[in-house]
């Protein structure tokens, strides 16, 4: 385990221009097409709800099979990311799909719960039937200083585990800054994360192409210094298929064609695949079709 | 330690599609006049020269050449011009300079587009860069002519009289603005000659001023090459010579000045360090590197043309640097995802590509990406020579293009030492994220111009100017307005 400092890796000015300058990528026609077909594909179908139920659940799945059965060659989004406790009826209704069950865990959103606590969740969301897992990194230990703490969490979840993949939620919208977003990805990819996530949906801001620029360069370092790759997903906030463009541009430009699949990056996102779905649609008919014809949930 | 074997593959499955910036509203004439007295007139040489798109090689249009006599009419033009200008009230000829500035944002699309296809370089540019500072230049001066007394706090000045301004290729109409704006506001009138390679803008700039109804005579723009400009510098009726271009013909115009009472300041070329310390933001380091030397192919006379990197940091800033050269898109500079467009002209592309056969000879380490070039046009992609010695040419003489040239340095002195061991003092770059080296450093470099964790920033607020071989007086910000003031 390396030792942890906070150190200034990150020039802010420079990672805003950055940013900036991907989104003046203009991305059109064939291109586009193809672009939008590949961000259906890495798509985190999501609901996280208290009010979530399996009939909601049921649907959902359902949906993420058959995104819009009149559009032909479709691909299925990557995975349906649900609570623990929706995690068997999502399994049941996705099988046979090749579309993964992600599950939340460690006591999301917060975080603030014993380790046993967050150690059972995942076990618990694991033995349901869950091939991923999102869990959360105790922020407030982050802040503190205490990074052998989040290290040390971080590596027991993934014990826990097994064989199930593990995406870690920096949640950097209660981060102060770049290099804090820089350091918790470090601390995660080298506790065993697989994917180093922006978010939990429920802090704002929530994924912005900052502050997945800056993790993109955190992977691209890691990937450098140990041969190994890990994975992007920029969660919430991403509703829009002209924003979703300029993050595949960002993961093309950042890091190259290897980590353009949902094996390597995924966007956590509940209404972003009707904008797509729309754009797509558009692209064949010429016109825009009213939301009305694209199911909501 | 990075492992340098690892390389990212950019070969990607997934291209943009061209994206090329409509031309189809630019109407551009067969054959440009000169501009004198407000009128296009032809030029009593009767000779015209073509102008061409570097990037295809095809003739756009036929542009007048100015001889002697054509000159000597333009300068009396300006003469006649300059008694009634100089005496407007200040707030009268900044309403000339405003519509100029918001006749060009009206137009700024036809004007960016002209100015990719006239000169190479890509649209993303011209578009979001050149033509906004050009607005911006002529905005902010425009504000200044009727606050000069602010400027210049008790003082008395006056406008000095006929300005002879002489431009660049690299940035042709935002050269013209910087010249232009801050002449016309302290209430001179000039004659402007563009470079031959990239007239049009100019020209369409001379169409605006016309159909801004600045008073004839107030602003002349004649065509022609380094004769013409010879020409324009000898003129006895000439009052101020303002340039900008190589070092070489700034010497020829000093001497041609000398023993003049003609006023001059000079503008000329830069061979800028761009350092890097070990506590740097490499990421953003890389990117500073990348904007710093291969904006607008290197035609910048503040280009971060040589790279000095902390050995300690070495390697890994050279891998950062390799995979986003892999990255950079290279081609037709009206499509809107160029990042590297058309050398200027067959002359520079043979003096850019001398320096690379010249690396390549003494064995240095030439780093091109793989890229595919067009048939037809001037190209030379994106190149980073590395591990150079202070004694190579590479390092020390300006190439004018997009050649990186890197060195490495232990300790901060001896950055220091080899960032100022030049002739040249326009501009460095320094990355560090500790303040307090940044003060040091910048305070001990010999440069008109140090940007501190970015580069290549420009504004019609900030003057800019060099050290040593890079020239003398400064642009833009109020430093800007005293070339053209005498004070009484």
């Amino acid at each position: 385990m390396p030792e942890f400092h906070l150190k200034s890796l990150t020039d802010r000015v420079g990672i805003e221009e950055r940013a900036q300058r991907i989104t003046s990528r203009s991305i059109k026609k064939e291109a586009k097409i193809d672009g939008l077909k590949r961000v259906l594909s890495m798509i985190d179908l999501t609901t996280l709800e208290g009010k979530d139920t399996p009939g909601k659940v049921r649907q959902l799945c359902y949906k993420a099979q058959h995104l819009y059965d009149s559009y032909p060659d479709l691909p299925n989004v990557a995975a349906v990311c649900v609570y623990p406790t929706h995690v068997r009826t999502a399994v049941e209704a996705l099988k046979g799909s090749g579309i993964n069950v992600a599950a939340v865990a460690t006591y999301f959103p917060s975080g603030q719960s014993s380790a046993e606590v967050k150690i059972a969740d995942t076990r618990f969301a694991v033995e349901e039937g869950a091939d991923e897992i999102d869990m959360v990194i105790s922020r407030g230990k982050f802040l503190a200083g205490e990074y052998n703490f989040v290290y040390d969490e971080i590596a027991a979840v993934k014990e826990a585990c097994g064989k199930a993949h593990l995406k870690v939620i920096l949640e950097t919208g209660e981060l102060d800054n770049y290099d804090q977003v820089r350091l918790a990805s470090d601390i995660a990819m080298h506790a065993g994360a697989d994917f180093i996530k922006t978010s939990t949906g429920k802090v704002q801001p929530a994924a912005t192409l900052p502050v997945t620029l800056v993790m993109l360069e955190a992977i691209r370092e890691f990937y450098y210094e140990t041969g190994k790759m890990i994975g992007m997903k920029p969660a919430g906030g991403i509703s829009n298929s002209k924003l979703a463009l300029h993050y595949l541009v960002m993961v093309k430009e950042i890091l190259g064609d290897a980590w353009l699949n949902k094996d390597w990056f995924r966007f956590g996102a509940s209404s972003l695949a009707n904008d797509v779905l729309m754009q797509l649609v558009k692209q064949q008919t010429g016109n825009y079709q009213s939301m009305d014809y694209f199911s909501k949930d | 330690m990075a492992d340098k074997k690892i390389k990212l593959n950019f070969d990607s499955s997934w291209d943009y599609a061209p994206a090329p910036e409509s031309a189809g509203h630019v109407q551009l004439k067969e054959r440009y006049e000169l501009f004198i007295d407000g009128e296009f007139v032809q030029p009593k040489s009767g000779v015209y020269f073509n102008t061409i798109n570097p990037a295809t090689e095809e003739k756009i249009a036929e542009v007048a050449e100015a001889n002697t006599a054509d000159v000597d009419r333009a300068v009396q033009a300006a003469r006649k011009a300059f008694g009634p200008w100089s005496k407007l009230s200040g707030s009268e000829r900044g309403k000339y300079i405003y519509r100029i500035a918001r006749l060009i944002q009206e137009r700024a699309r036809e004007f960016a587009v002209v100015e990719s296809m006239d000169g190479g370089k890509p649209i993303r540019e011209s578009r979001d860069i050149d033509i906004p500072l050009v607005a911006g230049h002529f905005f902010y001066y425009a504000g200044w002519a009727d606050k000069l007394e602010y400027a210049f706090p008790n003082q008395k000045v006056e406008p000095i009289g006929v300005a002879g301004q002489i431009i660049p290729w690299n940035f042709p109409l935002l050269m013209a603005a910087w010249k232009l704006a801050p002449a016309l506001a302290t209430g001179n009138t000039v004659v402007l000659k563009p470079a031959e390679t990239t007239p049009l803008t100019a020209m369409l700039l001379a169409e605006l001023i016309r159909d801004a109804q600045l008073p004839k005579g107030v602003v002349n723009i004649i065509t022609g090459a380094g004769k013409t400009g010879a020409d324009i510098v000898a003129h006895k009726d000439i009052d101020k010579i303002a340039f900008t271009g190589s070092t070489e013909v700034g010497k020829i115009i000093q001497r041609a000045t000398a023993g003049t009472d003609k006023k001059l300041t000079l503008e000329l070329g830069g061979k800028a360090a761009h350092i890097i310390f070990e506590d740097a933001a490499l990421d953003q380091a890389v990117e500073g590197v990348v904007n710093g030397i291969f904006f607008n192919q290197g035609h910048v006379c503040c280009a971060g043309s040589r790279l000095l990197v902390q050995e300690s940091v070495y390697d890994k800033v050279m891998q950062k640097l390799r995979d986003r050269l892999d990255t950079l898109i290279v081609g037709d500079p009206l499509d809107k995802n160029t990042d590297v467009g058309a050398i200027n002209s067959r002359e520079q592309w043979e003096k850019i590509d001398g320096y690379i056969q010249l690396a390549k000879k003494a064995g240095n380490e030439v780093i091109q990406p793989k890229c595919q070039l067009p048939k037809k046009g001037f190209w030379t992609p994106p190149t980073v020579v590395a591990g150079l010695a202070q004694s190579s040419r590479l390092v020390s003489e300006e190439i004018f293009g997009p050649v990186l040239a890197v060195q490495t340095f232990r300790t901060l002195d001896e950055a220091v030492e080899k960032a100022n061991n030049t002739p040249y003092g326009l501009s460095a770059g320094v990355w560090t994220q500790k303040g307090a080296k940044i003060f040091e450093v910048s305070t001990r470099l010999r440069s008109g111009i140090v940007w501190a964790n970015t580069y290549n920033k420009f504004d019609p607020t900030s003057p800019f100017g060099g050290y040593k071989e890079s020239g003398f007086g400064r642009e833009g910000g109020m430093h800007g307005l005293a070339p053209y003031v005498n004070i009484k």
